[in-house]
């Protein structure tokens, strides 16, 4: 099973319930940091790393000789990576989407493919659970590309195949979180009970209701704020899984990077109820209906 | 004219409370919401749309099946896994990059090339002054892009209006929209908290502004969260010689006055409002030449 935690809003508690969820699950699991932008599961699961490796998007690489100027690229370039400025031939490596277009295309054969570095993939362990993150190069402003790198090194057998798989995703709504959550069984939606929390988990619902997939909520800091996330629940059918009350220790366990399962008491049954709750929405029909934004 | 922008790395920090905030303290500034995908500071600044426009960006390939050959080149040729089925093939909206390929190379031209229409941009007004913001539609993309136009449209009205200050909220992260929100403006400002992810994310949010030579300046929010953690952040802000601008205890009144479509300096004490005035004075000092005016705490 893959169990994707995700959330329109940054800041609800994704990172805190993958690694609690980690901590407490029956067997070990896969843990993946798919937040290449901000990436912090690690910094809660303290992984030991054994492999760091690179990870890179393939960009146009231009024999000068070769090219006749014919503009056959520059032409199908959707991302303006390519330019032909009179008899010069320019390529702008950080506009690349990686598509292979211009080297397919190319009557001349003048187009390589060379390479442009996102990142970096680091894998390892964290007591039972084996542990993938990966982290985008300050400056490269794409993470998507990375994040399927990541996804490809999952399914590359490392020794991953008969484990769950537990995904910490980006915040957002947009590509990058739809990448993170396209795979997974079962989404775990993690909000707080805001107005700002509302309306980006009605955003988060209706970005992911079309993949079909079983979705269900955590609340966290569930004290605060107003009854309006749980009335949108029930409303558009939404399973709420959990409830994370707002307390100081929580609070301050985080703030140390400690995993809130296994350093506050009342936590750890909190989560193996959790657990028990995806395992159940596991292989159910998409409950949540698609919602029309207010 | 001066555009700063408010960002954290992390989110959930309190970009958004302070932004607004400080739209309250300021006056005769453009406000913008430059995160277009999960955007929250229209539910505290309530503003009226004037204007609504259609954001056209980047294409969407669709195979008519009818002159479809099934002869799965377009399957081969794209990189994204995106042309799934054989009979007919399908291409999933979600994994389709837009780049072409199975357009040009497909041999019954059986593949339509659409124009995306990928959200909505408005030119609003709001309590505090005219706003620029947009909602980029759930699962699409080209943030980046609907991010440079806001920008486009926001330095555009500044100039009609004789306004000389863009205030404008960030996106989390430090990827695509951030770094389109980031290039080229005058001072951006770091709202972070005094945990261990606040702090990591922080460090690479202004690794960013280095690596595109943007001024910074650090605010640190629920200060209390952590005392070490806010000590060390102040430390680091020194050593690396970024202006600390301060500190905000933990304050659950960010989250009644968010409830009430408020923003904490009209909802709270004097207290927290001086304090948060303080702040957004540093940031205006930081923002200078230009200086721009502000109707203060007598409003």
């Amino acid at each position: 099973m893959i169990v994707a935690v995700a959330s329109g809003k940054g800041g609800t508690g994704k990172t805190t319930v993958s690694a609690s969820l980690a901590s407490v699950w029956p067997s070990p699991v896969v843990a993946v940091d798919l937040d290449v932008e901000e990436p912090n599961l690690h910094l809660f699961m303290n992984p030991d790393i054994s492999a760091q490796d690179p990870s890179y998007i393939e960009i146009p690489e231009i024999d000068d000789e070769k090219c006749t100027r014919c503009r056959a690229c520059t032409d199908i370039c959707q991302f303006k990576a390519i330019g032909i400025f009179g008899e010069v031939v320019m390529t702008f490596p950080e506009m690349c989407h990686g598509c292979g277009a211009c080297w397919t295309i190319c009557p001349e054969k003048a187009i390589t493919p060379g390479k442009r570095e996102l990142g970096q993939i680091l894998s390892g362990r964290s007591g039972p659970s084996a542990f993938v993150m990966g982290r985008l190069r300050v400056g490269e402003a794409m993470s998507p590309p990375l994040m399927r790198d990541v996804k490809r090194h999952l399914n590359s057998g490392n020794g991953y195949a008969d484990r769950d798989i537990i995904i910490d995703a980006p915040p957002g709504v947009s590509c990058p979180a739809i990448n993170a959550v396209m795979d997974a069984d079962v989404i775990v939606l993690v909000t707080e009970p805001t107005p700002f929390g509302l309306y980006d988990l009605a955003l988060a619902q209706q970005a992911f209701a079309p993949l079909g997939k079983p979705m269900g909520v955590v609340i966290n800091r569930a004290d605060i704020g107003t009854r309006d996330v749980y009335d949108h629940c029930q409303k558009t059918g939404l399973t709420i899984l959990a409830e994370i009350p707002y307390q100081r220790d929580i609070a301050e366990a985080y703030a140390k990077g400690q995993i809130i399962a296994a350093a506050v008491p009342s936590m750890r049954a909190l989560f193996e109820t959790l657990v028990g709750q995806i395992k159940t929405l596991h292989g159910q029909p998409s409950m949540a209906r698609e919602v029309k934004h207010a | 004219m001066r555009e700063i922008l408010i960002l954290s790395g992390k989110g959930g920090t309190g970009k958004t409370s302070l932004t607004a905030a400080f739209a309250h303290l300021a006056s005769g500034l453009i406000i913008c919401d430059l995160d277009v995908d999960a955007p929250d500071l229209h539910l505290i600044l309530q503003p009226e749309k004037l204007e609504t426009e259609h954001f056209l960006s980047g294409h969407e390939a669709i195979i008519r099946p009818d002159d479809c050959e099934r002869c799965g080149q377009c399957a081969d040729a794209c990189r994204y896994d995106a042309i799934q089925g054989e009979d007919p093939p399908v291409i999933n909206p979600l994994k389709c990059e837009g780049c072409k390929l199975c357009v040009e190379i497909c041999p019954a031209k059986a593949i339509d090339f659409e124009l995306n229409h990928c959200g909505d941009w408005y030119r609003s007004t709001s309590r505090f002054g005219p706003m620029v913001h947009a909602q980029l539609f759930p699962a699409e993309e080209n943030s980046g892009r609907l991010v440079a136009l806001l920008r486009q449209q926001a330095r555009a009205m500044a100039e009609a209006k004789g306004l000389d200050l863009i205030l404008s909220d960030g996106p989390p992260g430090i990827g695509c929209p951030v770094i389109s929100a980031l290039s080229g403006t005058d001072l951006a400002i770091i709202v972070t908290e005094p945990t261990v992810s606040g702090r990591h994310d922080l460090e690479r949010v202004l690794e960013l502004c280095k690596h595109f030579k943007i001024p910074a300046g650090v605010i640190i929010n629920k200060c209390d969260l952590n005392q070490e953690q806010a000590e060390g952040i102040e430390a680091y802000c020194e050593k690396h010689q970024l202006s600390f601008i301060g500190k905000l205890p933990h304050l659950t009144a960010f989250t009644e006055a968010m409830i009430r479509g408020l923003t904490i300096t009209e909802f709270s004490s004097n207290g927290v409002r001086e304090s948060i005035k303080t702040i957004w004075d540093n940031i205006l000092k930081l923002a200078a030449p230009k200086p721009v005016l502000d109707r203060a705490a007598d409003d």
